[in-house]
């Protein structure tokens, strides 16, 4: 029955009517006190690790890998799916979401293989935003040395 | 009569049914009435595809026990399920000394599954036969949509995919809820392309299916105790009725959805049920049930399907939907 153009659009048209809202309001809200509590455990370590004796790109790194560390150990004991079903971006953007991204498809498919399964399917969320995250850096990169030219 | 309606006239009869469920599912309204309830969605499995293809082989053992038959004297199985190349029904059917026809309806499976049964022994090409499907929530998850821990949200249009499976023995004598006719479905796509809003895909292609039938026998609603869609849920339920009113019949008064009754939906169900368990195990313990107790005399289960593949949705295609109705009586 598809390419009964009219009688698709206005059932697609009528279908729309229901899609329930998004509460902006609320999820804004909570990826905003979810991501911004995340943050603040990441600054926590910055201070520590100032505290430490850790400076420049040495600090930055041991916080990222931290969080890293953190995300990745939240994603096994089945924590990080919870805390993402509710907070939506706010546990997605930060840096333990991308850990996330990484874990998940491991644990997924290691019933496939170490090799084939958990290895080979490891970044297949995280996949487009290596590629597309790479990409965008060497362009605006790019931009910058054409700029100081 | 045209000719996607069938009737049959020694009327099979389903002499058991065989049902497990989920500990999710089993909390809802299903929970009294399913033969088998896990306390373990892995059912004691190292991997969710070996877990289905465990319930599976469970409720074809389970209906033909209850039938008091043995293996050896059943003639067909008729099995699907929704997991890629139907690994869970082929794969449970490598255990079982039946012949076997592996078909693929998507969520329509146990509607689709029953009418090949019934036609197989109204033809009096064989004595009985088993129908059965099931799906489970976490194979699914990671055929269809993303791996179980990834921390993301669920749209609220979408619906959770039932872990559970259920199997109807088929005969051609005996005491049973009889088949009287089934309507085949063609295949209806109105171009929804959104993997998460399965009920509208797939509510035109019930409508289709339900005008069909009620065109062929010249019946109306009324006389049906319930008609009884698979997995619409909630939201696809709505528009059903919309559809149908439109096209001058009345289902709102003994309309009722398997996916839409079978969880309390307190957690993200949303919409309510899916997956080709739902109304596997939904038609056979609540509903055989009630037609045994007698409280319910006639029903039409009009189980639905959306024939997608993470392929096609991912190369942008529309979701092509179809629906199969099956006449249970007693």
């Amino acid at each position: 029955m598809t390419g009964q153009g009219n009688v698709n659009r206005n059932y697609l048209r009528y279908v729309n009517r229901f899609d329930p809202p998004t509460k902006h309001f609320q999820t804004c809200g909570r990826a905003f006190l979810v991501g911004g509590f995340i943050c603040s455990i990441g600054q926590f370590f910055r201070f520590m690790l100032e505290f430490a004796g850790l400076t420049g790109d040495e600090l930055a790194g041991t916080v990222s890998v931290l969080l890293i560390f953190l995300g990745t150990l939240l994603t096994g004991l089945g924590v990080y799916d919870r805390i993402g079903k509710n907070a939506g971006a706010g546990s997605i953007v930060p840096i333990t979401g991308f850990a996330n991204s990484v874990a998940s498809p491991a644990i997924e498919f290691k019933t496939e293989g170490l090799v084939y399964g958990m290895a080979a399917k490891m970044f297949l969320v995280a996949g487009p935003i290596l590629v597309f995250g790479v990409s965008a850096g060497a362009a605006v990169g790019l931009v910058y040395w054409l700029i100081g030219l | 009569m045209e000719n996607r309606t069938i009737s049959f006239r020694s009327r099979p009869r389903i002499v058991a049914t065989s049902t497990v469920a989920g500990t999710k599912e089993c909390r809802g309204v299903i929970g009294r009435y399913v033969e088998t309830a896990l306390d373990d969605d892995m059912y004691g499995e190292s991997t969710y595809e070996k877990a289905e293809r465990k319930m599976l082989k469970k409720v074809i053992f389970g209906a033909i026990e209850n039938a008091g038959r043995r293996a050896e004297e059943v003639d067909l199985l008729v099995s699907g399920d929704l997991l890629n190349q139907i690994i869970s029904a082929s794969f449970a059917a490598r255990e079982i000394p039946v012949p076997f026809l592996g078909v693929y309806g998507a969520c329509s499976t146990m509607a689709e599954s029953l009418a090949v049964a019934a036609a197989f022994i109204d033809g009096g090409f064989i004595r009985r036969a088993v129908a059965a499907t099931g799906s489970h929530f976490a194979s699914a998850e990671r055929q269809y949509r993303y791996p179980l821990e990834l921390g993301t949200t669920r749209p609220p249009q979408s619906q959770w995919t039932v872990t559970g499976a259920g199997a109807a023995l088929v005969d051609s004598v005996g005491d049973g809820v009889r088949i009287s006719a089934a309507t085949l479905g063609k295949v209806v796509d109105f171009g929804v392309t959104d993997v998460n809003n399965m009920g509208a895909a797939m509510a035109p292609a019930a409508c289709d299916t339900i005008l069909a039938h009620f065109r062929a026998t010249g019946e109306d609603p009324s006389a049906y105790d319930l008609i009884v869609t698979g997995d619409l849920g909630a939201l696809g339920s709505r528009i059903l009725k919309d559809l149908t009113w439109e096209k001058g019949l009345d289902l709102s008064g003994n309309h009722v959805d398997c996916g839409e009754i079978v969880y309390n939906v307190i957690e993200d169900e949303f919409q309510g049920g899916s997956g080709a368990g739902c109304s596997a195990v939904v038609l056979n313990s609540y509903f055989y049930s009630k037609m045994m107790g007698g409280s319910l005399r006639r029903i039409l289960f009009v189980a639905t399907g959306a024939l997608l593949s993470p392929v096609s949705s991912g190369q942008g295609e529309s979701i092509p939907c179809i629906a199969h109705a099956v006449v249970l009586e007693r």
